[in-house]
């Protein structure tokens, strides 16, 4: 057995044991990996999203498990100090040794760090770790509290303005300090760098262009940085992100050849001038440069491992460098020379500065290849061009086309059809899979859908961002085997939600037997059931009373199940608006029955801890004081949410509250593939939060402004505008055409933001649907709405008046008991189920 | 907590020596599921009106330990007829009591009989 020990575990290194522990040869090797932080190792490209995480385990690579379950002995927080290559052995920082075959240097970079008077003052910090975050982070909170918010960053390269963000996301004012005249100098030209700031300065951040710092300034800590040109700037933070320099002192200190400007040297099988000792990632020096990019240390990684395993794969000739990201919230991508200039090169540029957008693309002369290019603004064409340029492939007759879109005629992609590529085409630099491996995977019947091909390829699976043309490859290479890709509901019913639908309408399918008789098969699960119920409910507007048991658990018991298995309950107060009496009845009701009493995101009220034989009951005494059932346990509408409105606001336009009421009473019981929320808001203050809805009004001069598809919740959305300055009357119609065109074309549990990003065409083509009534059945869809709103009734009435019905809610069939086996704990001077 | 699954212990229709009535049929709903109580234990009876089959399970879901699985949803995976939880959606085989989402836990089952419109459950004690 050979032993291999590697030194460092970030991404790399990390890239380099999952390569070697999925190597055929795997048990010839004996693995220990030396990491000097003392989390295993994590994804830095995404650091900046530590903030946002509630756990620095969500960025790790891999757990400690993995490294156990796959035989590699793990040694974070120990350091090694020195490599003897004579005895072939390590030494670490407790004076242990270990002895090695191979040696395996990732031990990466350090941030650079330039001699500046009083860099070493407190407030200066490095951004590279968890460690720096956390303590940038805690000095921030220690700024905050006295006042100050005012940060820097020096360095407007990519990983600066990552840290810029990361800075501005902690609520400081946050300025960038760069030497160069432009910003990103490796990757954008001049025009490319003004797009980007003017962009980053329109988010209140400020950029300082061709500065070089002088002099760190202040007392207890910083407080400014003179400039050479005598400028200065204030500031009560500042972040260094100028560069990286290897961490090659290591392989100084034993001897092994290293480049002028740091780094080790390595060949084309990434060995160092030592054989038995190889170097990967940032710190190694291959041909003459540093990669500070993760898909090249990637492909080191790769190599590396394939050699010791007595392989024969080399490192690419040329290092790529084309990289595509969001910075700042602005979509940049740089690839191939984005700066070229001579005369057997053509550049095409265009620039939109209303919309924020920079595109460049480097052509030769007689417009048959690309060589490389700049996106500020919008990178949707990335993947595309870089396929043309690094295939080497020929262009449209027209290459601006590239950059413009075909104008006039139908928009094509330049690519043809994804099928076009050569099958050396790399689609995903991260994990080096090319388009034959993608095909492959499938035509050998080994994958059928997009999750397989992640799974067995890996394509896809780092930074996702060749997620679209995997997916694209996935569908093309399906259909030219003959296969329709198609996303049926499940086992029971080979249809789409869509199809079942069209189904259930056409024939006049009334129960669900009917429909497992003729469409599907089985008995039916808990997938199809629930599905099948919302569509009977949006065709035929039925409660969940009529076929109770396919409704989903909530709606079998039009309640919310809770933790311990009791429920809670939520009536309906439309727009949020209610009078002291009720207010007062559903206090007594809660004290009553002893409920756990909490209001609601929605504006409402939520009584906790009710046991199923108790239901109806609280239901009886609500609805005897005018309540309804709120449908907080239902795929339906919930609430629409409003702020005060012109009633009572100095500032409202128009009567929020009144337009939400009416909504609300107009869409009650509206069951939908997927929750739905709206809100009215009585100006563009926004106090209901109607963009983070399905659908949301906001008041302007002259009327509404209707925006759909947002939502809260994992994946925020903000909805965007169908329309503007819509009378109270038009609003609705709209509302009606846009609620049944989505209720009828949806996917099973896909809210309307997802929705939307599905649909082909996206919101032009939903506009044109709901505004312009492109498809012609803008009447029909108001009809279908009028007919649902007309049948509505509340359900809990329905099943209280029901002695059949009411049979549900008994504990047992065969005892008058009920359940005891339910433990309440207190808290704060109310009740909660015992903790799991 | 454990203590609650030692009282549940699958019953092998040969092996029950007391059958205990339950209900008369029309008690129990159709292609869902009710609860009934047997001294200490709380049992979940499942009628499949598509192969007129009824299934017998403990009413607690030993995921979480809570006593819910009555109130899940029915159906069939591969034809095997299961539960799910309404908690958590974990489903379990009906005729086995086995997991099948691959996880460890499993629930118990129990033999039923139906008799001149009268359901009846088989135990061991």
């Amino acid at each position: 057995m050979k032993k291999v020990i590697v030194i460092g575990n970030g991404m790399v290194g990390y890239k380099f044991c999952e390569k070697l522990a999925a190597h055929p040869l795997r048990d010839q090797f004996e693995v220990v990996v030396f990491g000097e932080e003392f989390r295993p190792a994590y994804d830095r490209v995404h650091l900046s999203e530590y903030f946002t995480l509630d756990s620095a385990d969500k960025l790790l690579l891999a757990s400690r498990d993995w490294y156990a379950e796959n035989n590699i002995t793990l040694r974070t927080g120990e350091m090694i100090t020195s490599i003897e290559t004579e005895t072939k052995r390590v030494f670490t920082h407790k004076h242990d040794y270990f002895e090695y075959d191979y040696l395996i240097l990732a031990t990466g970079s350090a941030p650079f760090v330039p001699s500046i008077k009083g860099v070493d003052k407190p407030g200066v910090f490095v951004y590279r770790t968890i460690e720096d975050l956390d303590a940038i982070k805690d000095y921030a909170d220690k700024l905050k509290q006295e006042g100050k918010f005012k940060a820097s960053v020096l360095g407007g390269g990519l990983l600066g303005l990552e840290a810029a963000n990361a800075a501005k996301e902690l609520g400081l004012q946050t300025d960038v300090i760069e030497f160069a005249p432009r910003l990103m100098p490796r990757q954008l030209d001049k025009a490319a760098s003004d797009m980007l700031q003017s962009k980053i300065e329109s988010l209140g951040m400020k950029i300082h262009l061709g500065k070089n710092s002088k002099e760190i300034m202040g007392e207890a800590g910083i407080e400014k940085i003179d400039f050479t040109d005598e400028t200065s700037l204030q500031t009560d933070m500042l972040i260094i992100s100028a560069g990286i320099r290897p961490r090659d002192e290591l392989a100084v200190k034993c001897g092994l050849r290293t480049g002028e400007r740091g780094g080790v040297y390595v060949n084309n099988k990434m060995e160092t001038s030592d054989p038995a000792i190889y170097a990967i990632g940032e710190v190694a020096l291959y041909n003459n440069g540093i990669y500070g990019l993760v898909a090249p240390g990637y492909e080191m990684a790769a190599v590396a491992v394939d050699q010791i395993a007595g392989g024969e794969k080399l490192m690419s000739p040329s290092i790529d460098m084309s990289t595509q990201l969001k910075l700042v919230g602005t979509e940049v991508a740089s690839f191939g020379d984005p700066f070229i200039e001579n005369d057997e090169v053509t550049a095409i540029a265009y620039e939109n500065k209303q919309r924020g957008v920079y595109k460049r693309i480097n052509i030769t002369k007689d417009g048959s290849k690309l060589l490389g290019g700049i996106m500020v603004g919008d990178s949707s064409d990335y993947n595309t061009l870089f396929q043309l340029y690094i295939n080497a492939m020929k262009l449209p007759e027209n290459p601006e086309d590239l950059i413009l879109g075909s104008r006039g005629g139908e928009s094509k992609s330049a690519l043809g059809s994804v099928l076009d590529l050569p099958d050396t085409a790399q689609i995903c630099s991260c994990e080096a899979v090319s388009k034959g491996t993608i095909c492959d995977s499938i035509t050998s019947g080994a994958c059928c859908t997009f999750s397989d091909v992640v799974k067995s390829t890996k394509a896809s699976s780092s930074c996702g961002g060749c997620k679209p043309m995997v997916t694209d490859l996935v569908t093309a290479t399906l259909k030219s085997m003959g296969q329709e890709v198609k996303e049926t509901i499940c086992e029971h019913f080979d249809y789409s939600r869509q199809e079942m639908y069209d189904l259930v309408k056409l024939h006049s399918i009334m129960d669900f037997d009917e429909a497992l008789d003729r469409h599907g098969k089985g008995h039916g699960c808990e997938m199809c059931k629930p599905v099948l119920a919302s569509i009977f409910a949006s065709i035929y507007m039925e409660t969940a009373n009529r076929q109770a048991p396919i409704q989903d658990s909530n709606d079998r018991f039009l309640a919310n199940i809770q933790r311990n298995g009791t429920y809670s309950v939520v009536p309906r107060v439309p727009g949020g608006e209610i009078t002291p009496d009720k207010l007062m009845v559903l206090g007594q009701v809660a004290k009553k029955y002893d409920l756990y009493t909490k209001i609601t995101g929605g504006q409402r009220i939520d009584l906790f801890g009710a046991q199923l034989h108790e239901l109806p009951m609280i239901w009886k005494e609500l609805i005897d004081a005018g309540f309804e059932s709120g449908h907080a346990y239902g795929k339906s509408l919930r609430t629409v949410k409003s702020c005060v409105g012109s009633t009572w606001c100095r500032y409202g336009l128009h009567d929020s509250v009144s337009f939400a009421i009416r909504i609300e009473e107009r869409y009650k019981g509206l069951r939908s593939p997927h929750k739905l929320k709206g809100g009215v808001s009585g100006c563009i203050r926004e106090c209901a939060e109607a963009r983070g809805k399905d659908f949301g009004v906001i008041a302007v001069e002259g009327g509404w402004n209707l925006f759909v598809c947002g939502n809260g919740g994992a994946t925020p959305k903000h909805a965007i505008m169908l329309a503007e300055k819509l009378d109270d009357e038009t609003c609705i119609k709209y509302l009606d055409r846009f609620l049944v065109y989505y209720i009828r074309t949806a996917a099973p549990l896909q809210r309307t933001a997802p929705w939307l990003d599905k649909l082909e065409g996206g919101i032009d083509y939903l506009k044109k649907v709901v505004v312009e009534d492109s498809l012609g059945i803008a009447e029909e869809l108001e009809a279908e709405m009028e007919e649902l709103v007309n049948q509505y009734a509340c359900e809990w009435k329905e099943a209280i008046e029901d002695p059949q019905m009411m049979k549900r809610f008994k504990p047992f069939v065969n005892s008058e008991e009920t359940d005891d086996s339910l433990v309440f704990v207190p808290m704060r001077d109310q009740k909660m189920p015992r903790p799991w | 907590m454990e203590e609650l699954l030692k009282n549940y212990q699958s019953v092998a229709e040969e092996h029950a020596i007391n059958w205990i009535k339950v209900g008369q049929t029309d008690d129990f709903p159709e292609n869902a599921g009710a609860c009934v109580k047997y001294n200490a234990k709380q049992i979940a009876v499942y009628y499949f009106t598509r192969t007129n089959s009824w299934y017998a399970c403990q009413n607690l879901c030993p995921h979480k330990m809570e006593m819910v699985l009555s109130r899940g949803m029915t159906g069939d995976a591969q034809g095997i007829p299961k539960v799910a939880c309404p908690l958590h959606k974990k489903t379990f085989s009906l005729e086995d009591g086995s997991n099948l989402n691959g996880e460890e836990y499993s629930i118990a089952t129990y033999p039923v009989r139906i008799q001149e419109g009268n359901v009846y459950i088989g135990f061991a004690d």
